[in-house]
């Protein structure tokens, strides 16, 4: 018979092994991903290939210099739309938790959260390509922005309450109003975390390919007018990508490096900016 | 000696949260420059009563009183009195210390002083290190002021909480088990703060410590079950009860 003792290690050895196993399939395909992108992306990123249009099919060269102005600006619109309307929905639902309007607010928000994103862009095309009938990049932007309201509302809402009771009873009793309370020691307290849930949120939505379909549609030209077509990195991948001549297949793996190279130098950006600054002494 | 002013003076207060009564008909009075320990086991309504001296109870939802709290004669619960105002001038410090984790440390301690925008930033910063002064803190942190408050221990960082309800010159300092999560170092640094500041503010410290209510009070009032029971010098209470109930609780027969 085996003893207690070396039974009881092996069993904890055993899980400690699975475990390790269940983190290894969890991020491998994360490696797997940014690897191919690399191996095959890599070798036609030049600097052209971020400062210019694309050549015309069938020529080597050119660049998705439009399509990342592009994804800049229509994700830079959906989350000047999508942030505050979201955080503010969020603040709400967690602040005044037990009205009705924050239930309903809450549920509306999990139906959202589940709705396929290319639903949101025919709703994005019945609303406002349809009747202002012509593509825009505003009206791709609207649909992202409703993809992320609900995302980074419950993200608020999980980290606002996160905040202790201790902090919010500390300053009513120093006289702040209850208005300045919530928006300046709750807000203040969760904004690290809300920070991070809206840069997820951004880097989802600057992937999403379907709602851009029939929205912005995508253009060969570089466009900063919000009310026509634009072209964006996803649509760019998905064009070369299900073209014919293998030099766009290459394009459409370097396009998709960009895509991820421009959501990480977002999420940088933003940490820097929004970095608690304490003096070191 | 002359007979110091009531600063503070309850008249028949009933503290509610809903149907239940967690305070019953207390009136009691609290004259200036002192210190009152409100002493009784957990559950007794000691800290709910220290509560509606500021208007805190009430933020509660379902949370009501009945009778009044007068502050220098005035009914803080009449209609034109804010309890905004109110709070400025009876500052609280709780059992856990509560830094703002956002703020720096002289940040920390102008929290309440910004609300008076007539101030300026040297006048704050004169505030802010007087106040740390008063808290016994300053000699601690006046080389970096502008870090995070959440770098101190928890004995500083009830210290600066103290800073920070004494910058805006406050009334009433009203101290909640102040040193229930601190180390006897740190608990000792608050009881010997507290006896100082009673030069210059009214202190109401609600304790589970009888130790400490002996050491730092004037007068010690016993709560039990939501009442009142006793209330008087604090040498009288701890020497010679006159309820029975008293007596069992300083003697540690039940609580």
């Amino acid at each position: 018979m085996i003893p207690a003792r070396a039974l009881r290690r092996g069993k904890s050895r055993l899980m400690v092994v699975l475990m390790a196993i269940a983190v290894v399939v969890a991020v491998l395909p994360l490696f797997l991903i940014l690897g191919s992108l690399i191996v095959r992306g890599a070798s036609s990123l030049s600097l052209s290939f971020f400062l210019s249009r694309p050549a015309p099919a069938g020529e080597v060269g050119g660049g998705v210099a439009h399509a990342i102005s592009g994804t800049l600006m229509i994700v830079g619109m959906a989350a000047a739309a999508g942030i505050p309307i979201g955080v503010a929905a969020g603040l709400y639902a967690s602040e005044f938790r037990e009205t009705r309007l924050a239930t309903i607010t809450r549920f509306v928000a999990d139906v959202l959260n589940g709705t396929p994103s290319i639903v949101v862009g025919i709703l994005a095309w019945t609303w406002v390509v349809a009747t202002q009938r012509h593509f825009s990049a505003l009206a791709g932007s609207f649909a992202l922005a409703v993809l992320m309201v609900p995302m980074v509302m419950r993200t608020t809402e999980e980290l606002v309450r996160l905040v202790p009771d201790s902090l919010r009873e500390a300053a009513l009793a120093l006289g702040y109003t209850r208005w300045r309370t919530t928006l300046v020691v709750v807000l203040r307290t969760a904004l690290p975390g809300i920070v991070t849930g809206s840069l997820l949120a951004v880097a989802r939505i600057a992937g999403e390919t379907a709602p851009l379909l029939f929205t912005a549609l995508g253009s060969e030209y570089f466009s900063f007018d919000p009310d026509r077509p634009m072209a964006a990195l996803p649509l760019v991948v998905y064009k070369y990508a299900t073209g014919p001549y293998p030099e766009w297949h290459k394009l459409a793996w370097t396009a998709s490096l960009v895509l991820i190279l421009v959501v990480l130098a977002l999420s940088i950006a933003a940490r820097i900016a929004t970095r608690q600054r304490f003096e070191r002494s | 000696m002359t007979e110091p002013t009531v600063r503070l003076r309850t008249e028949g207060l009933s503290a509610m949260y809903g149907d239940f009564r967690a305070v019953q008909d207390v009136t009691l009075e609290f004259p200036a420059n002192r210190v009152h320990a409100l002493i009784g086991p957990s559950g007794c309504g000691k800290s709910t009563f220290l509560r509606t001296l500021n208007r805190m109870h009430e933020t509660i939802p379902g949370a009501t009183i009945g009778g009044r709290v007068l502050l220098d004669g005035r009914d803080v619960y009449a209609r034109d009195v804010s309890p905004i105002h109110l709070r400025r001038r009876v500052g609280m410090v709780f059992q856990k210390p509560t830094p703002f984790p956002f703020l720096s440390i002289a940040d920390n301690v102008s929290a309440g002083l910004v609300l008076d925008r007539s101030l300026s930033k040297a006048r704050i910063a004169e505030v802010v290190e007087r106040s740390l002064h008063r808290a016994a803190l300053w000699d601690e942190v006046k080389d970096r002021l502008g870090e995070s408050a959440m770098g101190l221990s928890g004995g500083q960082q009830q210290r600066l909480c103290i800073a920070r309800s004494i910058a805006p010159e406050p009334n009433v300092i009203l101290l909640d088990e102040p040193t229930a999560s601190l180390d006897p170092q740190g608990t000792q640094r608050i009881e010997e703060l507290v006896f100082e500041l009673k030069e210059e503010f009214t202190i109401v410290i609600v304790t589970h410590n009888l130790q400490q209510a002996a050491r730092v009070s004037d007068t010690t009032s016993f709560f039990y079950l939501g009442t009142m029971v006793e209330h008087g010098a604090t040498k009288q209470i701890f020497t010679a009860p006159r309820e029975p109930r008293t007596e069992a609780y300083i003697t540690g027969r039940f609580g």
